[in-house]
Order: structure tokens, then C-alpha cells, then sequence
């Protein structure tokens, strides 16, 4: 298992290190997005609540770029094939897909962040990154866990650009919710406090229960 | 045999529904504060339970599909969606109306239930779009069936996430049948009750439609005695499997003399 998945991973990085498909295009997206913003809110700079929902709004959207082109190759060019005759755990392509979208939404995030702080953000980031660092890591998680299903049953319709979005937005609503309230105490101009408790469990208690039924269901979406 | 029991499910139906109601208008007492207006209270709550229940019913049949490979279940986890996703709109019609007369706005986003249930009627709105994107029936009823186990986890998952995010703020306007004086838990108990007991009935009502129509496809086959070449026009429905509907057909045709 550990070494197809390592096999796999070193296919999808090697991929999209050659194709550059999907990250630039991501981080690219979420730029401009914040551009966008400020001109559709008409604010040189954010706070609080707005600023934490503006934050994950531009990373779900951008997440969700990446969530579409996931599996289109494997679609497209026969790599469910190849995969299916390979005598390996079906899982494995789960595990390898959720890693490279989650390698994904680190890569956009390492490029987000610092160009919302630069962009529109009031309060500096500086004493809450640990914070900021954390929340994020588990609405990747678990944006991963759920994008990875949500690809894989989009992907072999006939209305894949459509069925993804439509089916990962509502499934991403939670995370949202969880992100969005732990992320707005950090980024308030007064007084900037750690990430409440109950939120972080709330996107931890996301993670594990998606994960888990991604990882149940998954081999159902390779038959044929 | 599916229109078993059909009819005697249905007359229960409409004496239940007979008596909720009449308990709603001529028994449950007047509430003090919203009046008369507070008795959408006793089509509105059930309504929402039920298409829950259903959502989350969905997905157990849909495991039960995964499990037995059996088109039957995904059959019986796609009526159960699908009727729960109209008792869902009539849940958020009643809602807004209540919304509207007690609060003076058709939508109030402070009021944690009811953002959940839209959450979760948006998600399953994709369920028959997701269904109509794949020709194939195999692939169809597979997918169907991984999306309704996932969204029916989601189910409780999503109301979690939504009373947390304002828990703090707003208490609960309703805090289940517990605090209810006993006429008003009596009637809501019996609107409950009938509510659920439509719902049965139009499954199976849609059940042994379908079946029927599937029984009539293959009888007229026979009939004319050739293989069916017209091609099955798109469907988001689940087709049932053609020998178990040939074999009931041939049952039926045995019988009735065709």
C-alpha cells in the first residue's frame, strides 16, 4: 500500500510539475480574487469576520479549481485504466489523489496568505500565524478528504464542471463555517485572540468522518 | 407482488391525516403569543422530520445497494430521496410563511435549523442532476448510491456545524415536544404520525409505479416478439434490472391468460 501510494504521489507531482495545471492556476485565481474584492466592496483593508470569510470564500473557490482538474487526466487519457490492471489496493488512489490535493492547497495557501496579509488585510499577521496555521491545516484536511471524493464522482459525467462545484460546495459548507469563526478572532484590529477550541473540533470531527467515508466508498467509484 | 397493502396504507393515510388535522384546528389550543398562526407548527415540524428521516433512510438503503449489488435497493434509496426532497420544499414553503408571520421576514438566517435544512436540501438537489450526467445504469445507481451514503452522513454532521455557529446567540424557539403543554404534544404527535405515514404511502405508491411501468415495458415486448431496440430515453430514475421485470411480467401473463 505505502509504496503504491508513493508510486502514485510521484506520478501526479511529476505531472503537474510538467503540465503546471493546477497550481499556478489556483494561486493565480485567489490573487486576483482578492483583487476583486476590494473593488467589489470598495475596503483598502479588511478585519474580523470579513476578512476571515473573504480568506476561505478565495480559498474554497480556488480549492475547488483544483478540485475539478483532479481526475480529469485519469478520465481522459486512460489512468483508470492502467490503474484498475494493476494487481494494487484501490484505496491507494484515494490516499494518493487526497495527499496531492492537499499538497495542492498548500502550495495555494503559501501564496494566498501572504498576498491577502499584503493586499487587504488591516491587522499584521505576526503574534496569530500559529493560529492561522493550524485552522488551515485542518480545513485542508478535510477540503482534501471531501474534494478527492467529490472529483472522483464528478469526473465520469457528462456534466463534470458543473457536478463538481454543485456537489463539493454544500459538502465544503462546514469547513467553511468552522474556518471562517476560528480565523475571524485572529484577524480582528483590537484584540487578536487564539482560534476558539470548539471550532478546531468541529473541523477535526469534519476530517475524521469524511475521511473515513471517503475512504469507504471510494473503491465503489473505480468498478467497471 | 409491489401494490400489496397499497390500499389499505392509503385509507389509514387519509384517516390519520383526517384526525391531525382535525386535532389542529378544533382540539390544540391557541398558542398565547402567535395565535393562531403558531398551528403551521404541526405541519411544518413533521414535514421536516420526515424528509430528514428520509434523507438519512436514503443512505442506509443506498449502504444496503453497496453491499447487495441489488438494483432493487437503489431503487427503493431513490424514491426515499426523492420524496423527501419534495417534503423538503414543502418544509422551507411552510417555513417562510411561519418565518414571514411570526418574525415579519420570509427568510431569518439566526435561526440554526432552518439554515441547516437548506444547506442539506441544496445538496440533495444534486442528486438528480448527478444521476442524469451518467448514461450508464450500472455507473448511475453506483454513484447514486456514494453520493446518498455520503450526503446522509452529512445530514447530522452539517446540523452540528450550524447550531454550534449560533448556539451562543439565539436559543432554540422549539425545544422539542418535551416542553409542549399535552394537548399540543398530543396533536403534534398525531400530525407526526400521519405525516410519516404519507410519506410511506407515497413510496410506495412511486415504488409500484414504477415496477408497474417496468412490468408493462416487458409484457409489450413479448408481445411483440422481438427484442427491444427502441432506445430507454435518458433518465435520472433507476431502471430496474430487465429479467427480474420479465420474469414478474411473464408471472403475471401466465395468470391472467396473455
Amino acid at each position: 500500500m505505502r509504496r503504491t501510494v508513493a508510486a502514485l504521489l510521484r506520478k501526479e507531482l511529476l505531472v503537474e510539475l510538467r503540465t503546471l495545471q493546477s497550481v499556478p492556476g489556483m494561486s493565480l485565481f485567489a490573487v486576483t480574487t482578492f483583487v476583486v474584492f476590494h473593488f467589489a466592496l470598495n475596503r483598502n483593508s479588511v478585519e474580523g469576520d470579513l476578512a476571515a470569510g473573504i480568506l476561505w470564500v478565495t480559498l474554497l473557490f480556488a480549492a475547488i479549481l483544483g478540485i475539478n482538474r483532479l481526475f480529469v487526466a485519469d478520465a481522459d487519457q486512460g489512468g483508470f485504466d492502467g490503474f484498475l490492471l494493476a494487481p494494487v489496493e484501490r484505496s491507494a488512489m484515494l490516499v494518493a489523489k487526497a495527499l496531492t490535493l492537499l499538497g495542492f492547497l498548500v502550495v495555494l495557501e503559501l501564496v494566498a496568505v501572504p498576498a491577502f496579509a499584503l493586499l487587504l488585510l488591516g491587522p499584521s499577521l505576526g503574534g496569530e500565524l500559529p493560529g492561522l496555521l493550524e485552522t488551515l491545516a485542518l480545513g485542508d484536511i478535510g477540503i482534501a478528504a471531501v474534494g478527492t471524493l467529490v472529483a472522483a464522482l464528478a469526473v465520469r459525467t457528462s456534466a463534470r464542471d458543473l457536478l463538481g462545484p454543485l456537489l463539493a460546495l454544500p459538502l465544503l459548507l462546514p469547513i467553511v463555517i468552522g474556518g471562517a469563526r476560528a480565523t475571524s478572532p485572529l484577524l480582528t484590529l483590537a484584540h487578536p485572540t487564539g482560534p476558539p477550541a470548539r471550532w478546531l473540533l468541529t473541523l477535526g470531527l469534519y476530517d475524521l468522518v469524511f475521511g473515513l467515508i471517503a475512504y469507504a466508498l471510494f473503491d465503489f467509484l473505480l468498478e467497471d | 407482488m409491489y401494490g400489496k397493502g397499497l390500499r389499505a396504507l392509503s385509507i389509514a393515510t387519509v384517516a390519520a391525516m383526517t384526525v391531525a388535522l382535525g386535532l389542529v384546528f378544533f382540539y390544540a389550543p391557541l398558542e398565547a403569543e402567535q395565535g393562531f398562526l403558531q398551528k403551521i407548527f404541526y405541519l411544518h415540524v413533521p414535514l421536516a422530520i420526515v424528509a430528514l428521516c428520509g434523507f438519512v433512510i436514503g443512505g442506509l438503503l443506498a449502504i444496503q445497494h453497496l453491499r447487495t449489488r441489488d438494483a432493487r435497493w437503489d431503487m427503493r434509496s431513490y424514491v426515499a430521496i426523492h420524496m423527501s426532497l419534495i417534503f423538503a420544499v414543502g418544509t422551507l414553503i411552510t417555513g417562510s410563511i411561519w418565518a414571514k408571520g411570526s418574525w415579519g421576514h420570509w427568510w431569518v438566517w439566526n435561526e440554526p435549523t432552518l439554515v441547516s435544512f437548506l444547506i442539506v436540501f441544496l445538496l440533495y438537489a444534486t442528486y438528480q442532476p448527478l444521476r442524469f450526467a451518467i448514461e450508464d445504469p450500472e455507473r448511475q445507481s453506483m454513484y447514486a448510491s456514494v453520493f446518498a451514503v455520503t450526503a446522509g452522513a452529512f445530514v447530522p454532521l452539517n446540523f452540528i456545524a450550524v447550531r454550534l455557529s449560533s448556539a451562543y446567540l439565539h436559543p432554540r424557539v422549539l425545544g422539542g415536544t418535551s416542553s409542549l403543554p399535552g394537548a399540543m404534544a398530543l396533536t403534534f404527535t398525531v400530525s407526526l404520525f400521519a405525516v410519516a405515514l404519507l410519506y410511506a404511502t407515497l413510496c410506495k405508491y412511486e415504488l409500484t409505479a414504477k415496477h408497474t411501468r417496468a412490468q408493462v415495458r416487458a409484457l409489450r415486448r413479448r408481445l411483440s416478439g422481438e427484442a427491444d431496440t427502441t432506445r430507454r430515453p435518458r433518465s435520472a430514475a433507476p431502471v430496474l434490472h430487465a429479467t427480474a421485470a420479465v420474469t414478474a411480467a411473464a408471472r403475471t401473463a401466465g395468470r391472467t391468460g396473455v
